[in-house]
């Protein structure tokens, strides 16, 4: 069987394990799945307004999940996706009330205020990875809480007095249009996926065709071969962090400038950042893996907001397949082995 | 208020706030020094959070007064077996410990929520009866000043942390299965080769670290929030791994830390009654765990180093 093959079926045979399990724990507990999953699909393609819902839900999906890829590819796991997040919507919300100018300026603008949030939030694990040698999934995971409660702060005392949430900014900002969001019978769709398929692009064409992602790939698969060669394996850990920051920040703003249009203090994280993590993986860490993985994930988390009225089922449901699915992905070796076996009797 | 008085209020609730965080970077410590990365810390909290609340829920009329104990062991039963799937993955299946910890926090949060709607219809549980209630140590309370700082209106489970943590660290550096399982983190190859089942200790690793996780978790439930929801953990199973590494892998070090930051966490509650601190935001508080972690990572708090081989696989007759 060939590799490229093989690379195919390993995250279809995760997501089918990850559905076979779900469905033994509703039967287990009582549920019906059949309905429950006729719910779900209904609930992300059954009309219109749920399919724009679940686009938008995709967009920050992919950007994050471009993030946690492209820093995988240095062979760095940057967890902080979740911190960067919330750097980036804040910042571009910031940006958004802070001006008054025409469109086309005040929106690439704030655009651009949480792309340069989000990779200067990554930027510090990576100087720390590159100067000191500390594994970036510790300084990550900190940075995402010291973002938290920074954010929350910065909410609270420095944009408004007190308030939870900062007023909605205005169109000259705006991600939306009245436009996609007619055709989608008024759903929240806005024109942030247009960005986040060029991003995907993006990343395609500067890891794959270009020398220095050339090079940063070269960092990932040997730090001690590319050293040889006589690239600086520091200045690609930290251009990889900024790179992938900046795709978190601009997931942000996605939230920030098109499905909210203001942000609120949070008690607890997104878990858009984390669904990232779930998002590369699944897409084998390449810009059309990650495009497809959050299109599943998107549209598992908005059909699954249709499931506790249509079917009864609690929603957390689709939580536990996607963590289900996760830990297949990761388990691959299992998988691998399994085809390695079934291939081998096929020659016999 | 006296300085008497506020340390009255500091003392005890910093060791209320501080004893999941114990227990929890304990529990790291084993996974970690058998060359396990454990970030699903804060999933097999969760999960004891949840089993300790549901136990006590259903069997509060068969155990009476006893029943929040029997919770906890109920918890850190629960934990173990969940930590039995991290152990799978990372350790037979060869997954990125990363990875598969991600995996375990977010199949843990989906399970517990999930099952929370099954049995109850609703988001979050019911207050427990009989949580851990504040008391007063006998005979340590008569002594003068101590006694009326560290040992009145304080919990029992505050005390069992630090007598586990010194457990933990006599397992670790004074036993010899202490020694296999330092070993197994810092050079599997080389206990290998001295006869030590590299797979086994690290299956036991983990194994303790979901029970210390459960532990910490069901004491989190049953003395601080005293209910189960979507919100209960949240990043407290992170702020045991920030401890674990503050206190450079090593059981007492853990202790220390994670007193310290149940002593921040605390501040940052407590602080609008006191006058010192009335004046400074608390996000400073809120903060200050993770920004001394990452400090000591820098080496500007004493270098931490982690165990040689954390979070590498260990494959037979690879070199």
């Amino acid at each position: 069987m060939s590799k490229r093959l093989r690379n195919i079926l390993v995250p279809i045979i995760a997501i089918l394990l990850g559905i076979i399990v779900g469905t033994i724990i509703m039967v287990a507990s009582g549920y019906d799945a059949v309905a429950a999953y006729t719910a779900l699909w209904n609930g992300a393609f059954g009309n219109i307004y749920y399919t724009g819902e679940v686009v938008r839900q995709v967009t920050p999906y992919i950007l994050a999940g471009l993030a946690v890829a492209f820093a995988f590819r240095v062979g760095l796991f940057n967890i902080g996706v979740e911190g960067q997040f919330m750097v980036g919507w804040l910042a571009s919300v910031w940006v958004g009330l802070a001006f008054h100018l025409p469109k086309f300026i005040h929106l690439p603008l704030a655009i651009l205020a949480s792309i340069i949030a989000g990779a200067l939030w990554a930027f510090i694990p990576g100087l720390l990875k590159a100067r000191f040698r500390i594994h970036e999934v510790i300084v990550t995971i900190m940075m995402n809480y010291v973002a938290l409660y920074v954010t929350n702060y910065i909410i609270q005392h420095v944009i408004t007095n007190n308030a939870d949430r900062t007023p909605s900014i205005p169109d000259s900002a705006s991600l939306r249009s009245p436009w996609l969001a007619s055709i989608t019978d008024f759903s929240r769709l806005h024109w942030g996926i247009v960005l986040a398929i060029i991003c995907c692009f993006i990343m395609w064409f500067l890891l794959e065709k270009t020398t220095r992602g050339f090079e940063l790939r070269a960092v990932g698969f040997n730090q001690h071969a590319a050293h040889y060669a006589g690239m600086s394996v520091n200045k690609n850990i930290i251009l990889s962090m900024v790179i992938s920051g900046a795709f978190a920040g601009l997931a942000g703003a996605m939230e920030g400038l098109g499905t909210f249009g203001y942000v609120a203090t949070k008690a607890a994280f997104t878990g858009v950042g984390f669904n990232g993590i779930a998002v590369a993986l699944l897409g084998a860490n390449t810009a059309l893996g990650v495009f497809f993985a959050a299109l599943l994930f998107g549209a598992l988390e908005v059909g699954a907001l249709n499931m506790p009225l249509a079917a009864g089922v609690p929603n957390e449901l689709v939580d536990i397949i996607i963590a289900l699915i996760v830990f297949f992905v990761a388990s691959s070796y299992l998988i691998r082995w399994f085809i390695e076996r079934i291939s081998k009797k096929g020659v016999k | 208020m006296s300085f008497m008085e506020v340390l009255m209020i500091i003392i005890p609730s910093t060791l209320l706030w501080a004893a999941p965080l114990v227990f929890t970077a304990l529990g790291g410590v084993f996974s970690e020094r058998s060359g396990v990365v454990n970030i699903g810390l804060e999933g097999l909290m969760w999960i004891g959070a949840f089993s300790s609340i549901v136990f006590n829920l259903t069997f509060v009329h068969v155990f009476g007064n006893w029943t929040p104990w029997i919770s906890l062991l109920a918890a850190m039963v629960a934990g173990g077996l969940f930590a039995i799937l991290h152990a799978v993955a990372s350790i037979t299946f060869r997954a990125d410990h990363t990875v598969s910890g991600v995996a375990i926090n977010l199949l843990a949060s989906g399970i517990t929520l999930f099952l929370v709607k099954y049995i109850y219809g609703k988001g979050e549980t019911d207050i427990i009866q009989k949580g851990f209630s504040k008391i007063d140590i006998p005979v340590l309370k008569d002594i003068p000043v101590i006694g009326k700082l560290f040992f009145q209106d304080t919990y029992w489970t505050s005390y069992l942390a630090i007598v586990v943590a010194f457990i933990a660290w006599y397992i670790i550096y004074k036993t010899p299965f202490g020694l296999r399982l330092r070993s197994c983190g810092e050079h599997p190859m080389a206990a290998d080769t001295m006869g030590i089942n590299v797979t086994k200790m690290r299956y036991l690793g983990v194994i303790i670290s979901g029970m210390l996780g459960g532990i910490g978790g069901g004491v989190y439930a049953e003395a601080i929030s005293s209910n189960f929801s979507h919100a209960t953990i949240s990043g407290q199973g992170f702020m045991a791994l920030a401890a674990m590494i503050f206190g450079k892998w090593h059981p007492l070090g853990a202790m220390g830390a994670a007193i310290f930051f149940g002593f921040a966490q605390s501040i940052s509650i407590i602080g609008s009654s006191l006058p010192l601190l009335k004046n400074i935001p608390d996000v400073y508080l809120l903060i200050a765990p993770y920004v001394l972690t990452i400090l000591a990572l820098t080496g500007f708090i004493g270098r931490a180093e982690a165990p040689k081989a954390d979070g590498v696989h260990y494959i037979k007759g690879s070199r």
